[in-house]
């Protein structure tokens, strides 16, 4: 006999969230069990935030918590109540792409495109926080995030493209400077 | 030398471009729609159940717990779900394991699905699942190749011999001046595409739609229908995108059989999305290998003869040929050869092809045998793949479609710095590191499948091209635009490409690296006969500036058709349309292999450099620099 020893479980009654989705108030009903992955893709119908593989290895659900990079799998949805919370259908300006967005597409960053939403989110924290400035580091910082079509040289390369279009091209400087 | 491909009406100007992505934008935005984010209403959520033994039976299914999870609507096994019969495997029906699902209290291997809880949300149908108790009478099981007692020796496999031999392979090896003998293991490895498979299943007026994370829609939807007794035209399946498949995808599994049964049983549309850890046992595995090559060649490393015998692994319950000796038969000029191919049956899930299934653990062994031969012979591994090189393809004497493969070795020497190796073990060393090189020749069969598709040239400018072909990530939007762009004359931005979908004109499995070969060819046909409908009409109709015409007078540009000598004489594809009448411009085309294959082989090649590192004292070894240098044809984007 296959014994799985959990106890009963109690019907569990749902608790009102209120989030800051893209910009937005948005108000849910949802079990304590839900996660901030399964909020988004069920009930918010956001979508482009991916279940790569539900257990935190591989990146493809990363979305930004108050600017914070997140494994939305790995997070309940309720203690992020009153969070603001960025996901890949909150980064372009109506028609306007995010820089991020654009450099993927120029650099094509991506093959199937599973990956990309968890992979621009990455690369917009990263370069917010300054941690892109070379090769090595965007590597490094970007490590979380898998692809296995293999795009990782692009992927590098639209990061650094998007970095130096961005905040006046700030990591160009940098390097211009020797400061790397 | 290249095949004939019947020129295109119009001048090629697209095709080779580097093209953005035309999907590009979608998959950037989190637009783009993958199987799990099928726009279905309120989905119920299905979630499998697998065995724990690797063969026996269910002796009883204890449900209390898991019907008593708020939210749980269904839980599907042997006892309540529809019958549907097994399909046996076949290239037109392609089921890949020859077992119904959830019929019998059988279980043929650790992981197999005996159960689905079916839930209004995710996180309850999960609950229920854990809490599903399961007693198994468990029967003795083999899992371990080396002692399988059943091993079938297949006549053939994918169309092609799996046992092959020319010349006196035995002889020569023992008449041979230096002999190799030696054993070549490779694991299993297993594909898992980053987005897991998926099927969403809706019935609807009794017929079936399925959402499904499938490399093939034509094969899913002919497995579908005859599961559940149905006409082709009533099961319709769905893939416009797929976050990569690598091959376990390509065929039909089960849980695809089992999520539209929980929505026949539910009269609801229903979600089932397998788990990372589910992926390893659901929708196969590249087999592992255990492959003794014997090499016999002269002194001066000219191989004489090759034995390869290959034995991989397959289930109870369905058939898959690690074809690893394929590659033994065409890639060297060698007189005598023997290839084997032996399966051992055991009691695990089937196994399935896997990104070049045969060729890449097969060029592993007999490139690590013709390495070890090179040092045998006191030679440079490169020049013995030189030595050995087959100007026609000796298992069928056919000359090469083209071969460029000495020049790849030529150009990836030089980029390599090859001329620097020195030949003796531990000779080469950087500080604390011992460096090594190794050269090996890469090949695959380059393939065609009759293909098919349709362009509407629409009065409002719009340019549709559909076919039931796929995009894992491959490009297939894009180099579909810009074939179609090149053959109307207009924009590839004008275009609209639509995939992905059986209702579409039919195009093989996106496998075996044939689907531009097979459906790009296709697309040109219906796009050519498109314009050339339109030119018909616009030479034809008194209103038009083309009238009186002949179709050798007029050019195609930009999406407008002109007077090559008077330019001002033109008209754009939507007001043809418009004078046509009949609200659009349709034209279905398709492509289909030829004699070609009568006259050539055809396949691609590549030259591999690699150096490791190795660390003697951490005992670590790193791959420290890849090159390939690859002859793969035209160039399409």
């Amino acid at each position: 006999m296959r014994t799985t020893e959990r106890p009963a479980v109690p019907a569990r009654s749902s608790v009102p969230l209120t989030l800051r989705l893209n910009g937005r108030e948005a108000v849910f009903d949802v079990e304590p069990e839900v996660t901030l992955l399964d909020l988004l893709r069920e009930r918010a119908g956001l979508t482009g935030t991916k279940k790569g593989c539900d257990r935190g290895q591989c990146g493809a659900c990363t979305v930004l918590v108050n600017g914070r990079r997140t494994l939305s799998c790995l997070a309940l949805a309720l203690p992020h109540a009153g969070d603001e919370v960025t996901t890949i259908e909150g980064l372009a300006n109506g028609e306007k792409l995010h820089p991020v967005q654009a450099a993927f597409v120029e650099h094509d960053a991506f093959q199937c495109g599973f990956c990309t939403s968890g992979q621009i989110l990455s690369a917009v924290a990263i370069i917010a926080e300054g941690r892109a400035d070379s090769d090595a580091e965007i590597r490094e910082a970007m490590s979380g995030n898998l692809c296995r079509c293999g795009a990782y040289p692009n992927i590098v390369a639209a990061v650094a493209a998007a970095r130096d279009g961005m905040a006046g091209g700030r990591g160009a400087v940098k390097a211009a400077q020797g400061a790397r | 030398m290249s095949t004939t491909i019947e020129r295109p009406a119009a001048a090629i100007t697209q095709v080779g471009l580097p093209l953005d992505r035309v999907d590009g934008r979608v998959k950037v935005t989190g637009a783009a729609r993958y199987a799990a984010d099928a726009p279905v209403e309120v989905p119920l959520h299905a979630v499998l159940v697998q065995s724990t033994i690797a063969r026996g039976r269910i002796t009883e299914i204890d449900a209390s717990a898991t019907r008593a999870v708020p939210g749980v609507v269904e839980v599907l096994t042997y006892h309540n779900a529809p019958r549907v019969p097994a399909l046996p495997f076949d290239f037109t029906v392609p089921v890949q394991e020859e077992l119904a699902p959830l019929q019998t209290s059988e279980v043929h291997y650790d992981g197999q699905h005996v159960a689905a809880v079916i839930a209004k949300s995710f996180e309850a149908a999960r609950e229920g699942a854990a809490l599903l108790r399961i007693a198994y009478e468990r029967y003795a099981a083999e899992v371990t190749i080396e002692r399988a007692h059943q091993v079938d020796v297949p006549e053939q496999w994918f169309g092609d011999d799996a046992q092959t031999r020319r010349g006196e392979p035995e002889a020569a090896y023992a008449a041979s001046a230096v002999r190799l003998d030696a054993t070549y293991v490779t694991p299993a490895e297993n594909h898992n595409p980053l987005e897991p498979s998926v099927t969403v299943a809706e019935w609807r007026d009794g017929e079936l739609v399925v959402h499904d994370s499938t490399q093939w829609v034509r094969g899913t939807r002919a497995a579908l229908a005859k599961h559940f007794d149905m006409d082709d035209e009533r099961v319709r399946v769905i893939a416009p995108f797929l976050g990569g498949g690598f091959g376990c995808k390509g065929f039909v599994w089960p849980h695809t059989v089992i999520a539209a049964m929980a929505a026949k049983i539910t009269n609801r549309p229903v979600k089932l999305v397998l788990t990372r850890e589910q992926m390893f046992t659901s929708c196969g595995r590249r087999s592992q290998t255990h492959q003794r090559l014997r090499l016999g060649a002269s002194r001066d490393g000219r191989l004489a003869s090759v034995l390869h015998d290959v034995l991989s692994e397959s289930s109870r319950v369905g058939t898959f040929v690690e074809t690893a000796g394929g590659v033994t038969t065409m890639l060297y000029d060698v007189p005598n050869v023997a290839v084997t191919h032996r399966v051992a049956r055991l009691d695990v899930p089937t196994p399935t092809a896997m990104r070049a299934p045969g060729e890449a653990p097969g060029s592993f062994a007999l490139g690590s045998a013709l390495d070890e031969l090179a040092y045998e012979c006191g030679l440079d591994p490169l020049d013995v793949l030189r030595r050995n090189h087959a100007a026609v393809d000796p298992s069928s004497g056919l000359p090469f479609s083209s071969k460029h493969l000495l020049a790849c070795y030529e150009r990836g020497a030089d980029a390599f710095g090859w001329s620097a190796r020195t030949h003796a073990p531990r000779s080469m060393r950087d500080g604390d590191e011992l460096i090594g090189w190794g050269v090996a020749t890469a090949t695959y069969p380059a393939m065609r499948s009759p293909a098919e598709a349709r362009v509407t040239l629409g009065a409002d400018g719009t340019i549709d091209v559909a076919s039931a072909t796929h995009d894992l990530g491959t490009g297939m939007y894009t180099i579909l635009a810009q074939i179609a762009a090149d053959a109307l004359g207009a924009d590839p931005g004008a275009i609209r490409v639509r995939i992905g979908d059986s209702s579409f004109p039919n195009a093989p499995v996106a496998g075996g690296s044939m689907s531009s070969a097979s459906v790009g060819p296709a697309v040109q046909d219906a796009a050519r006969r498109a314009r050339l409908e339109a030119v018909s009409i616009a030479t034809s109709v008194a209103a038009s500036p083309l009238h009186g015409l002949r179709e050798d007078d007029i050019d195609a540009r930009d999406g407008v058709l002109r007077a090559k000598n008077d330019p001002s004489r033109a008209i754009a594809y939507a007001d043809v349309v418009r004078l046509g009448g009949t609200g659009a411009i349709e034209a279905l085309g398709s492509a289909a292999p030829g004699d070609e294959s009568e006259k050539y082989a055809f396949h691609s090649f590549g030259a591999q450099f690699v150096e490791v590192r190795y660390d003697e004292e951490l005992a670590r070894l790193r791959v420290s620099r890849a090159l390939g240098v690859f002859d793969c044809g035209r160039i399409l984007n």
